[in-house]
C-alpha cells in the first residue's frame, strides 16, 4: 500500500469507526514525521493533535468538509471550521455548539465519549437543580389534578428531599 | 514577593518527601477552565485579556486559600525571571515566551499552587504535590477552584462540560502528570516495554518538561489523555492503578540490580558523583545524568551521606536561570558550562562528599 501523501510505500496505518463509518489513513513513515504523528524518540505516543487535525481534514471521505462548511464562521467570533483545524483551537466557547456535529465527532475519537460526567460549577448545578423543581411541581399539580395520589404523594417526597438538601448544600 | 526569594527554596515539588519518594517525585493536577463572556485567549483583544486579567486578580486576592497567592505580571518580567518560573515549574513555556498581550501568573510562597491567566485557557489552575499525593491535589485544587468559581462565570456546557480552548481538554479539563524516577527500568532496557503498555490505554508519557520534550535524567511524567466521559476521581484512580504497577517494576528492577551487580553500581555511582565534583565544564544534561546515577545510588543505600534533597537542590541550581541567578548576572552558554561545575565542585565540597 502506498501513502496517501507521496508514493512511499505506507508503514504507518490508522483507523478510527465512528457511528458504523471506518476511516483510515495510510501514511509512509515520513509523512507522518512531517504531520507530526510521530513524536520524536523516545516517546512512544501519537500526537494526538496533530492526529485530529488530519482525520478532521480528511477531504474525500467525509460529506461535510466541503468548502461551504469549511468557511461557515462563528457569529460570536468569527472563527470558521478551517480556521479550526489549521490553529488546532477554537475561537470561543459558542464555537462548541456552532460546530457541534463535527464536535461530536473529534470529541469520540479523541476520547470515546461526547458527554461530561464530572464536576458540575455550583453555580449550574443551582441552575439545574431550580429547573428540576419547577418542572416537580408542575408534574406534582398535573398529578393531583388528574387524581392521581400515588404518584403526587411520589413528587412530593422528590420535592421535598431536594429542598432539604438545597438547604443543607 | 521578591523572585530571587525563591532561590534557596526548593518548591514544594522538588521537596523529596511524601508517599513513594524513592520513585515518585512530584504529583501535579491542572484545570483548564475559561470566563464565560469573553473568546478563549487565542481571539481576545489585548483589552480583553487586560480585562480578564484584573477579574482573575480580583477572584484570586478573595480566593478561601489557606496560603496568599501573589499575582505577578508576566510581560513586565526580564526574561530571566520567566525562565527561572518555567524552571521551578510554575508557569509554562508558552506563558514565558510564547504567548503575548496581558498574562500572568499567581501563585504562593510555598509553591504548591499557580494560576496561569490568559494562557492557551484563560485559567490554568495548577497544585503541585511532592511525592505521589493524587488525592490530595485533587482536594486541594478542586478547592481552589470552587473559590475562583464564585466569582467568576466559567465557560460551562450541560453536554461537553467545562469548555476549553482544545477540544483534547474538554470536560473535566483535567490533566493529572505524576513524574516519576526510573532508572533502574532504563538500565535493564524495560522502559520502552512499559510505555508501550501505558499508550494502549490512553495514558502519554513526556519528558521533564512537558509536551515535546526529552526525557534526561530519568525522569517521566506519567499523564492521563482522555478528559470527557469519566468523573475525576475514575480519572485519577485509573493513573494511580498505572503507576503503581510501573512502582511496582522499577522497584522489582532495582532489586535486581542489586543483586546481580552491586559492585558495578557502586562503581557507577562513586563515578556518577567524582565527574560532579571534579568536572571544570559541564552541561545541564550532563548534570541531569549524573544525579540520576547519584538518586539511584541513594535509594539503593549504596551511599549513605548524600541526602536525597541535596540531588533535588543541585538538580534545581544547576537549571540555566537557577545557575544565572545565583551567579548574579547573564551567562553565555559556555561560562553556565564552567559556572555549573564550579557550582557542583563546591556544593558537593560542603556536603563532605567530594572523594580525593
Amino acid at each position: 500500500m502506498k501513502c496517501m501523501f507521496c508514493d512511499k510505500p505506507a508503514t504507518v496505518h490508522l483507523t478510527d469507526i465512528v457511528n458504523k463509518q471506518k476511516r483510515e489513513a495510510h501514511l509512509c513513515e515520513s509523512c507522518a514525521r512531517e504531520k507530526n504523528l510521530l513524536p520524536d524518540e523516545p516517546g512512544p505516543v501519537i500526537d494526538l493533535s496533530a492526529y485530529l487535525q488530519l482525520m478532521a481534514g480528511s477531504p474525500e471521505q467525509n460529506p461535510k468538509k466541503s468548502a461551504a462548511w469549511n468557511d461557515a464562521a462563528c457569529p460570536a467570533c468569527g472563527m470558521s471550521y478551517g480556521g479550526f483545524k489549521a490553529e488546532g483551537r477554537f475561537g470561543c466557547a459558542k464555537d462548541y455548539d456552532v460546530f457541534s456535529v463535527a464536535v461530536e465527532q473529534l470529541l469520540e475519537r479523541a476520547h470515546r465519549a461526547t458527554a461530561h460526567v464530572g464536576k458540575v460549577p455550583a453555580a449550574i448545578r443551582r441552575e439545574i437543580a431550580a429547573t428540576r423543581f419547577a418542572e416537580l411541581r408542575t408534574e406534582l399539580t398535573a398529578a393531583v389534578e388528574a387524581e392521581d395520589y400515588e404518584q403526587a404523594a411520589r413528587l412530593r417526597d422528590l420535592i421535598r428531599t431536594m429542598e432539604a438538601e438545597g438547604r443543607s448544600g | 514577593m521578591n523572585l530571587d526569594s525563591l532561590l534557596p527554596n526548593l518548591g514544594e515539588w522538588l521537596r523529596g518527601t511524601g508517599p513513594e519518594s524513592d520513585v515518585v517525585v512530584s504529583t501535579r493536577i491542572r484545570l483548564a477552565r475559561n470566563l464565560a463572556d469573553y473568546p478563549f485567549t487565542g481571539r481576545a483583544s489585548p483589552a480583553q485579556k487586560a480585562d480578564i486579567v484584573v477579574r482573575v486578580k480580583d477572584a484570586i486576592a478573595n480566593a478561601q486559600w489557606p496560603h496568599k497567592l501573589e499575582y505577578h505580571d508576566v510581560p513586565a518580567m526580564p526574561a530571566l525571571d520567566r525562565q527561572f518560573l518555567v524552571e521551578r515549574q510554575l508557569i509554562s513555556r508558552e506563558l514565558a515566551a510564547v504567548l503575548e498581550g496581558p498574562r500572568g501568573v499567581a501563585f504562593d510562597a510555598e509553591e504548591s499552587a499557580s494560576i496561569m491567566v490568559n494562557e492557551e485557557d484563560h485559567l490554568r489552575l495548577q497544585v503541585l504535590r511532592s511525592g505521589f499525593a493524587l488525592d490530595d491535589a485533587w482536594t486541594d485544587i478542586d478547592k481552589l477552584d470552587d473559590t475562583l468559581e464564585a466569582r467568576l462565570p466559567i465557560a460551562f456546557h450541560t453536554q461537553f462540560g467545562y469548555l476549553t480552548a482544545c477540544p483534547t481538554n474538554v470536560g473535566t479539563g483535567l490533566r493529572a502528570s505524576v513524574m516519576l524516577h526510573l532508572p533502574a527500568l532504563g538500565l535493564t532496557k524495560q522502559i520502552d516495554k512499559v510505555f508501550r503498555a501505558l499508550q494502549k490505554i490512553n495514558l502519554a508519557v513526556r519528558g521533564l518538561h512537558g509536551e515535546g520534550s526529552r526525557a534526561f535524567g530519568d525522569l517521566y511524567q506519567i499523564s492521563n489523555q482522555v478528559t470527557l466521559g469519566k468523573t475525576e476521581q475514575k480519572i485519577l484512580n485509573e493513573i494511580k492503578e498505572v503507576i503503581f504497577t510501573i512502582l511496582q517494576y522499577e522497584r522489582q528492577a532495582r532489586t535486581v540490580l542489586l543483586k546481580e551487580r552491586q559492585q558495578a553500581e557502586q562503581d557507577r555511582v562513586a563515578r556518577a558523583l567524582g565527574t560532579l565534583g571534579s568536572a571544570t565544564m559541564i552541561t545541564a544534561e550532563e548534570t541531569m545524568e549524573l544525579l540520576s546515577v547519584v538518586r539511584l545510588g541513594i535509594h539503593l543505600r549504596l551511599i549513605d551521606d548524600v541526602p536525597a534533597t541535596a540531588v533535588n537542590q543541585l538538580f534545581i541550581q544547576t537549571q540555566a536561570a537557577h545557575l544565572q541567578k545565583i551567579v548574579g548576572h547573564t551567562l553565555d552558554g559556555e561560562e553556565r558550562n564552567a559556572a555549573r561545575a564550579k557550582y557542583l565542585k563546591t556544593r558537593l565540597r560542603e556536603l563532605g562528599t567530594h572523594r580525593q
